[in-house]
């Protein structure tokens, strides 16, 4: 059971990460011109990074069981 | 080929393809085999939240802003990441609690409220007729577009349309007749619809390939990849801004925020959403895998939403075609006849999935928080002495189902046409967004109360109303404008887009900031104002603790009353069909190990309770509670006796606390008797061996005065030289008894501490000469060489006199004794060393073997044999001597080996060192 509230935990501070992730200050660093692999730096960025996320959730949830 | 019957006939085959589907789902369920438990078919139910405003409006919102379509999917997804604990505290409390509806959760966690479930049901119900009509809104426009094939022309172009032939109305009819035959073909206790998820996750696979299809085709084939497409974007002048889509926007951030926000209460709250994630859920392991799967989809979902709004911007520039419209267009104006249809399917996949599980969800709360509640208390209607009610129940449903569609129809009819996709489904997610505080708080917060939910409720869906329901009538024009404009009446500060001045803001970012203040301050507020009734704690308690709590007992225990079986059976038998009602008690029994028939069953409070449980399955928590309270005769627990109840059980918690640690403190105590036990008995074996040797020692000597004794009384003719010879020995055993007895009353005076030792400056020089002196007669009897080496004075020591002239004594008494017999030779030495005195006594005897060493100094111990014509000693001699050295803070020790001569040495600490150490 101490394993399921560390988990709790651990999501709720993914959660957090995501908020600063998608917000004001990190979204306007990349609202710039420029493009990787062709995908203009915003596009880019939060795409990425939303797989990110999901690829942690994915650990998080299916390790230790 | 595109022509409208054929296209009409695809439908119609789709729709009966996932009718097929969700029937062989239910008949494999029935068998026992279900399809739905594996945790992909639960992810894939969840993606119903991909609606026609997925598939279309994406795209659409896309194209006029760049990125704001993106919040709707990274909110769920930072949500779920919580869901983690707060979805799986939300399925534990709905398991315990056989919750059948959102309404149904709302309710029975603030004390079973039936006026509360009431009211989510009709804020549920008004707030998702904007979702619904946005459904068909985009079914009708799609199916208008796609058959005017090859001319793209829009919707609004093709003019006003009289009610035979608009598309939308029957879109609804249909849907509604669709979604009769998918969720009531019978009452299920639990509220499961397992043939609705096995349609509804087919489907979501369905809309993700299709726009995954129209996607790639766009990227790919009308362009060379997603490099290509934007480098073009970049290329036109008026579409270059989109690519910093947050540019210099001061509402860009606000808007994203709240949007963001909005979405995460939305992937909770919609109606559907609920009924997919908890009601639906068979395992609470599946949360596992749908926690990053779901995302998952959302993501791949996403992936080309761009593309296909920049090719559009670029193929239809000017704004001639709605930017809606753009996933089936594009294909359309590519001459992609078959990838055009499969979009069309696509995007009604996506709009039936919503229609049918949000208007099942809806349907149920109509039936069992709204209707029910308020049949079973219109006395005339006497209802409770209805035999079978099932009939009634799945009536209201399918009229609920029928009036729902229609009016999501009729607001199509009034506001739906000025508004993009997007705009119209946000009002909805507005809505129920109200429900957040209410639920949430109530899940984490005991000291929500019923009242402070009305409350919140309330103001919440007001303003709702106030600033969004309303301004959408007014901008379609079926309310005046001016009251936009100018406000109500007049008055400027009431304008429904910028109550209070607050003017400048999204009109979604304005609703939600006014409508959660009012909500959240009035949820807080009167909670904390008003307190709560006996029933609302114990419901409180069920729901916040229900980790914690285990099992059905913690509801059972709230309750005291009268009741007969019999009554209960046939109420429950009135509501689920007497064969469930049969099956229900026979399960109850077999768990309690009672016998049947049922007039054998005593109806305690654990039946009842677990009729009512039961029943809430069919009707709702709250209809479920008067019915069994209308035959049960029940005593009503005032707060004070549910106070005591819990009181109670904390107290008894925390006693056995106590009582674990006392029974821990007195294991230790008896460890240590028993330790104390063990030492003591050691000791008087000890003693008993003491008293034993020194019995022994001293008959010895007595027996042989006795012996001798008695001879020379017997025997009056002995001779004078034979007399003298047994007198002596006579003197000397008495002699020898005496120093034994003096030695004993010695030792035990010093080893209980009785003894008295005086404490001076003792020159050892003078001991050692006085003990010589006193044993030189000895010496010269014995023919003992004795050699002496004093230094010209030492320090003194603290001492006793006598004592230290009386370990003198023993140790050259035992030279004496034990130096070789014919040539006996004794060295005496007495050194100092830098804080202490040494001295050595040896003797050149036969020597004591190794290990025999530290035995001599033990009482009693005697070395050599049994020769009896030695002389010996009683044993204790060095004992006490070791004992006074020791005392004085000394040391003694033998050096010596067998055959070489024994050498006794001790130390002492000189009169400062001594004085230092005990400063």
């Amino acid at each position: 059971m101490a394993n399921f509230e560390t988990k709790g935990q651990h999501f709720v501070a993914l959660c957090m990460l995501g908020m600063l992730l998608f917000n004001y200050p990190i979204l306007a660093l990349f609202n710039v011109p420029g493009a990787l692999l062709g995908v203009p730096a915003l596009y880019a960025y939060v795409f990425i990074a939303w797989a990110g996320m999901i690829a942690a959730m994915a650990y998080l949830a299916e390790s230790g069981t | 080929m595109l022509h409208g019957t054929t296209i009409i006939l695809i439908s119609f085959a789709y729709l009966g393809l996932l009718f097929a589907i969700a029937y062989y789902a239910d008949l494999r369920a029935d068998a026992g085999r279900p399809v739905i438990a594996s945790p992909y078919i639960y992810s894939l139910s969840l993606a119903v939240y991909a609606t026609a405003w997925t598939f279309y409006g994406s795209v659409g919102r896309a194209a006029s802003d760049g990125i704001g379509f993106l919040p709707i999917y990274i909110g769920p997804t930072l949500m779920i990441a919580l869901w983690w604990v707060v979805l799986r505290k939300i399925l534990r409390i709905s398991k315990r609690n056989r919750i059948t509806s959102l309404a149904d959760f709302v309710a029975a966690r603030y004390g079973k409220s039936a006026l509360l479930g009431g009211l989510v049901t009709i804020i549920a119900v008004v707030g998702i007729l904007p979702y619904i009509s946005l459904q068909l809104k985009a079914v009708s426009s799609s199916f208008t577009i796609l058959v005017q094939y090859p001319e793209i022309i829009l919707p609004a172009q093709a003019g006003a349309v009289p009610m035979r032939e608009d598309t939308a109305l029957w879109v609804a009819l249909i849907l509604a007749a669709f979604t009769i035959a998918f969720g009531t073909r019978h009452l299920d206790a639990a509220e499961h619809h397992q043939g609705m998820v096995a349609a509804i996750a087919f489907e979501s696979v369905v809309k993700l390939l299709a726009f995954l299809a129209v996607g790639a085709f766009v990227t790919f084939g009308v362009y060379h990849g997603f490099g290509d497409v934007f480098a073009r974007a970049a290329a036109d002048p008026k579409l270059r801004g989109m690519l910093t889509p947050l540019e210099g926007v001061a509402g860009g951030y606000s808007n994203w925020v709240w949007l963001t926000i909005l979405s995460m209460m939305a992937i909770m709250f919609l109606p559907r959403q609920f009924q997919v994630a908890v009601i639906e859920n068979v395992d609470e392991k599946h949360l596992n895998k749908a926690i990053w799967l779901f995302p998952l989809y959302m993501l791949a979902i996403n992936v080309f939403v761009l593309p296909i709004a920049f090719g559009g911007l670029l193929r239809f520039p000017g704004g001639s075609v709605d930017a809606d419209t753009f996933v089936l267009t594009l294909p359309m104006a590519e001459k992609q006849e078959l990838l055009a249809l499969l979009v069309f399917i696509g995007g009604l996949s996506a709009a039936t999935g919503m229609v049918i599980v949000e208007t099942i969800a809806l349907s149920t709360m109509v039936c069992n928080d709204l209707v029910m509640p308020v049949l079973l208390r219109l006395r005339r209607l006497r209802l409770n002495e209805r035999p079978d009610l099932t009939g009634l129940l799945l009536g209201i449903r399918r009229g609920a189902i029928v009036l729902i569609l229609l009016l999501g129809y009729l607001y199509f009819k009034l506001a739906g046409e000025a508004y993009a996709l997007v705009s119209i489904g946000l009002i909805s997610f507005a809505a129920v967004a109200q429900f957040g505080p209410v639920i949430l708080g109530g899940i984490f917060w005991k000291g929500g109360t019923r009242a402070g939910a009305l409350c919140g409720l309330l103001a919440g869906f007001s303003v709702w109303l106030y600033t969004l329901f309303i301004p959408a009538l007014a901008r379609s024009e079926w309310l005046p404008i001016g009251l936009l404009e100018h406000g109500p009446f007049g008055i400027e500060l009431l304008k429904p887009l910028a109550l209070f001045g607050l003017g400048g803001l999204d009109q979604i970012n304005h609703a939600m900031i006014w409508s959660m203040i009012a909500n959240v301050g009035a949820y807080v507020g009167v909670s904390l104002a008003v307190s709560p009734s006996a029933a609302e704690h114990r419901q409180a308690s069920l729901f916040v603790d229900v980790f914690r709590l285990s099992g059905e007992a913690g509801g059972a225990r709230f309750w005291r009353g009268t009741a007969s079986a019999p009554e209960l059976y046939n109420l429950l038998a009135r509501f689920l069909g007497s064969a469930a009602a049969d099956g229900a008690f026979e399960e109850y029994a077999a768990s309690k190990g009672l016998s049947w028939p049922i007039e054998r069953l005593t109806a305690d409070a654990d039946l009842v309770h677990y009729v009512e449980v039961q029943l809430a399955g069919a009707i709702g928590a709250a209809s479920a509670r008067v019915m069994v309270g209308s035959v049960v005769k029940e005593e009503v627990l005032t707060i004070e006796e549910v106070r005591e109840i819990l009181d109670e059980a904390s107290q008894v918690v925390v006693y056995s606390h106590r009582l674990e640690q006392k029974s821990h403190e007195l294991e230790e105590a008896t460890r240590e008797l028993r330790e104390a036990n063990e030492r003591l008995k050691e000791l008087d074996r000890l003693k008993d061996e003491f008293v034993s040797t020194v019995t022994h020692e001293l008959r010895t000597p007595l027996t042989s005065i006795r012996a001798f004794t008695e001879i020379l009384l017997d025997d009056p003719d002995v001779e004078i030289g034979q007399r003298k010879k047994f007198l002596g020995i006579i003197t000397k055993e008495a002699e020898r008894l005496t120093r034994l007895i003096n030695q004993v009353l010695d030792l035990a005076k010093i080893e209980s501490g009785k003894a008295e030792w005086a404490e001076t400056a003792v020159d050892m020089k003078e001991v050692i000469s006085d003990t010589l002196a006193a044993m030189g007669q000895l010496f010269k009897e014995r023919k003992i060489k004795v050699e002496v080496r004093l230094p010209e004075s030492v320090s003194p020591v603290t001492a006793d006199l006598d004592r230290m002239i009386q370990v003198m004594l023993n140790l050259l008494s035992n030279a004496a004794k034990f130096c070789d017999a014919h040539d006996g030779r004794i060295e005496i030495a007495l050194s100092e060393r830098e804080n202490h005195l040494r001295v050595d006594v040896r003797d050149n005897g036969r020597g004591i073997s190794p290990k025999d060493q530290e035995d001599i100094f033990s009482k009693f111990h005697q070395v050599g044999g049994v020769l009896t014509d030695k002389p010996r000693g009683s044993g204790l001699g060095l004992h006490i001597s070791r004992q006074i050295v020791e005392r004085f803070g000394g040391k003694m020790w033998v050096e010596s080996d067998t055959g070489r001569g024994a050498c006794f040495s001790f130390l002492l600490p000189t009169a400062a060192a001594a004085a230092e150490r005990v400063a």
